[in-house]
């Protein structure tokens, strides 16, 4: 029995005849293996997963800085999704907003339900503009919401003809898909229809770039935009750590595309190629060499002698910077072994990262991944979509003469295709060796047997696992909101992952597990006359 | 006390047969309470003469959860005490929902005072969602009688209603006390709503003839026991609630399959021409 049948063998038949397809062990690293994922998990497993509310505003929208996001609904919604992934955000210039630190809710009560809530949320919208007159709002429904029936779309169609402003409405009640996957494509949406291209800016710098899928968790995106600009590219808009929506409506205006997570925004990625023009490409600021290989893989993009100079010297800054902590970091990590179970794009990132510091991944997984996350987008054809997915509005946008500009010719397109990642991702299983097990939508019977079985060193999880891992004697850091730490990205950031992963295996609790009652006597006495230690 | 529910398809008369019936029990001295359980709030328009007072759901709304008893709880004809549940307007919010919170919140105010006799509920239509089923859900409505006629659609939704009955007689122990035949003079009426009644193993405990003496006393805001006691069709309500009160059948429906309604409809329902 190899260790994926170890994991399955406790399953009765019904739930073994849905796990085994989600569960992978790669014998030989490259070759093609299939993977169950994004279908519905199974009642009664404990699983990691997030509903789509939490997708659509919890990450994609949440972070956008100078928006207000209002959560229609019951107060749990909006306070829970409030601050908790830790995506950073400052105002930048005068007069710009920041409105992170407010949680917008309609805090929705029993008669609000039953006599509807649609009086609410435009009463909340009139206070909203009283008080805070924000250029855009973001309205996201929850679950009650979509059972009475509030249409929140004609209250946002109420808030753009009466005030003027932005607004576009989520309709992303929780129970909608199969996990916050369909909440990303929702908000995906929402952003390509109402906000991008509002904006009345044109297309002019050379080296003009979005950077989709960076959420600034712990202030990752401050440190790759940082090096973006320093070598010379414009950012024209994060989507969306620390997002503006003023930058967003103008993101149409860039040439390229960077996708850092694949998963929550590949959507805009292959529409705004569609309406615009902008090519994409996959990167990973997570670990040294994956900035490295991101960046000279957007040199090459742009062709620019200058800017490849240009790379090369932030390269060789970065790295004389931080020569020390890594070569100390690597002599103190290197052998020891990890779990990487998060997000759909994470689990792939940081294995890169881990790498760096001789740290090996041997157990792995997504909680809301595609198939494409793990086998990469080769096998996008041979998806076949279920109703879950059917369920979520796909949408196919026509080119915008206006805007529309390409930055290469075809016959460059498909020659860069073949050097760099251009508009493809290869997927997780790609960098896995051989031996390894991934695990897509884990739950928590298969996190603690998986952890017997390998023995990892560190696991990388979540909140709603770290404590039950550390308790069974396992280091766990949190890769959704890196405990309180940060930045992780690009050069400076690997050192601070490295300080974090090597202070959590050598803290001395782990020592202390076992407590000393169970090893040795701790009490003295005589029992008839006669001693007892 | 008797909790009583009234089910039926919407139009049917269940506002009108539960006032004028229990009229004839406040007659025989009986101590009613009509908890009207549809949004539109009509249920008590006849007892109480008018829309008379607030609704559980608007004062809820108004005032939140402190609210006096008396404002809701209204005394109409014979003593017969009568509170609205209310609820949204078409096409907004959740009437079940509201349902389910005002019959919750009259429990806490004490409406249910040990003197009564019988609690009727007059509800809206047919059981469409769980909040409609909340009388005869946890114990509520232990009897249940549905307002039918002879026409397809009303035997249609009784039918359904009885498949909603027999879901909650196994787990809340509500039984059907029988059909209410509010005839709409169509062919063999009461030979039809009789064999389906049979079929169901339940029984047709009345046939309320139409009359216009109904019409009249609706117009005057009134039940015909009120408004003309000597009709003979205030004596037929006389009858019916009599029959309720006597009744000692109550059994877990057996819903017909759609074919064999067809049938009895085929058999019944054709006067040779």
């Amino acid at each position: 029995m190899n260790e994926r049948e170890k994991v399955l063998d406790q399953y009765s038949g019904r739930v073994f005849k849905n796990r085994k397809d989600h569960i992978i062990e790669l014998d030989e690293a490259g070759v093609p293996q299939v993977i169950a994922a994004n279908s519905r998990s199974i009642p009664g497993l404990m699983v990691n997963r997030g509903c789509c509310y939490a997708g659509c505003k919890g990450v994609v929208l949440g972070p956008i800085a100078d928006a207000v996001v209002l959560t229609h609904g019951p107060i749990g919604c909006g306070f829970y999704s409030w601050g908790t992934r830790r995506n950073k955000a400052k105002p930048e210039g005068e007069g710009a907003k920041n409105y992170l630190q407010y949680c917008f809710s309609t805090d929705m009560q029993e008669p609000d339900i039953v006599f509807g809530g649609e009086k609410k949320l435009r009463q909340a919208i009139v206070e909203i503009m009283e008080i805070f007159q924000p250029k855009c709002i973001f309205i996201c429904s929850t679950c009650p919401v979509g059972l009475i029936g509030d249409d929140i779309q004609a209250v946002a169609r109420w808030v753009k003809s009466t005030y003027k402003i932005a607004c576009a409405a989520f309709s992303c009640e929780g129970y909608k898909g199969v996990s916050q996957s369909a909440g990303h494509h929702i908000a995906n949406n929402g952003l390509m229809k109402e906000i991008i291209g509002s904006g009345q800016a044109k297309n002019s710098k050379k080296f003009a770039v979005n950077l989709l899928g960076e959420y600034n968790i712990g202030g990752d995106g401050w440190e790759t935009e940082r090096l973006l600009k320093q070598i010379g590219y414009e950012v024209v808009s994060v989507f969306t750590g620390d997002g503006s929506f003023e930058k967003m409506k103008n993101a149409h205006t860039a040439n390229l595309n960077l996708v850092q997570c694949h998963r929550s925004i590949n959507y805009i990625a292959e529409m705004m190629k569609a309406k615009y023009g902008i090519d994409w490409i996959k990167v990973n600021f997570i670990g040294i060499d994956e900035t490295i290989r991101s960046l000279r893989s957007l040199a090459i993009y742009f062709d620019d002698a200058g800017l490849k100079q240009r790379t090369e010297e932030v390269i060789a800054d970065e790295l004389a910077a931080i020569e020390d902590q890594r070569q100390y970091y690597r002599s103190r990590l290197t052998g020891y072994t990890a779990g990487v179970f998060v997000g759909g794009s994470r689990s792939h990132h940081y294995q890169n990262l881990l790498l760096d510091f001789g740290i090996k991944t041997v157990i792995a997984g997504y909680e809301f991944a595609h198939r494409d996350d793990y086998e990469g987008r080769e096998v996008l054809p041979d998806i076949k979509p279920d109703a879950d997915s059917k369920n979520i509005e796909q949408l196919s946008p026509v080119a915008d003469e206006a805007h529309y500009h390409l930055t290469l010719s075809k016959e460059r397109f498909a020659e860069l295709q073949n050097e760099i990642d251009l508009e493809t991702y290869h997927g997780m299983f790609r960098e896995m060796a051989d031996g390894t097990v991934t695990v897509d939508d884990f739950n928590h019977y298969e996190t603690e047997k998986l952890i017997e079985l390998f023995q990892p060193d560190i696991f990388y999880s979540g909140i709603k696992d770290k404590y039950m891992i550390q308790k069974s004697g396992t280091p766990s850091r949190q890769l959704h909101s890196y405990d309180y730490s940060g930045p992780y990205a690009c050069f400076t950031g690997a050192i601070n992952f490295a300080r974090d992963t090597y202070m959590s295996i050598s803290a001395p609790a782990w020592k202390y597990l076992t407590p000393p009652w169970l090893v040795s006597s701790t009490l003295e006495g005589s029992i008839g006359g006669t001693e007892n230690a | 006390m008797r909790q009583v529910a009234i089910y039926g398809k919407g139009g049917i008369g269940k506002s009108t047969t539960t006032q004028n019936l229990t009229a004839g029990l406040a007659e025989m001295g009986k101590k009613i309470m009509i908890v009207g359980c549809d949004p539109k709030a009509d249920s008590t328009r006849l007892i109480l003469g008018g829309l008379a007072q607030k609704t559980v759901l608007d004062t809820l709304r108004e005032e939140g959860e402190d609210i006096d008893l008396k404002a809701i709880l209204k005394t109409g004809y014979a003593g017969i005490k009568g509170v609205e549940s209310g609820g949204p307007e078409p096409g907004v919010g959740c009437a079940g929902r509201g349902i389910i919170t005002s019959i919750n919140l009259l429990e806490q105010l004490g409406a249910y005072t040990d003197d009564l006799d019988y609690v009727f509920y007059d509800v809206l239509g047919d059981v469409v969602c769980g909040g409609f089923a909340m009388p005869i859900r946890e114990g509520k409505a232990r009897e249940i009688y549905i307002v039918c006629s002879g026409e397809m659609m009303a035997l249609y939704a009784a039918n359904n209603i009885s498949k909603g009955i027999m879901k909650y007689a196994k787990s809340g122990g509500v039984r059907l006390g029988g059909l209410i035949c509010n005839s709409r003079k169509v062919d063999g009426e009461a030979e039809l709503v009789q064999s389906v009644a049979k079929e169901m193993g339940t029984q047709m405990i009345h046939f309320v003839p139409r009359d216009n003496a109904v019409q009249r006393a609706e117009i005057n805001k009134k039940t015909v026991i009120d408004y003309s006691p000597d009709e003979p069709q205030a004596d037929e309500y006389r009858a019916l609630a009599k029959e309720i009160d006597g009744n000692d059948m109550f059994v877990i429906p057996k819903p017909l399959m759609q074919d064999r309604l067809e049938e009895l409809l085929m058999e019944h329902g054709l006067m040779e021409a």
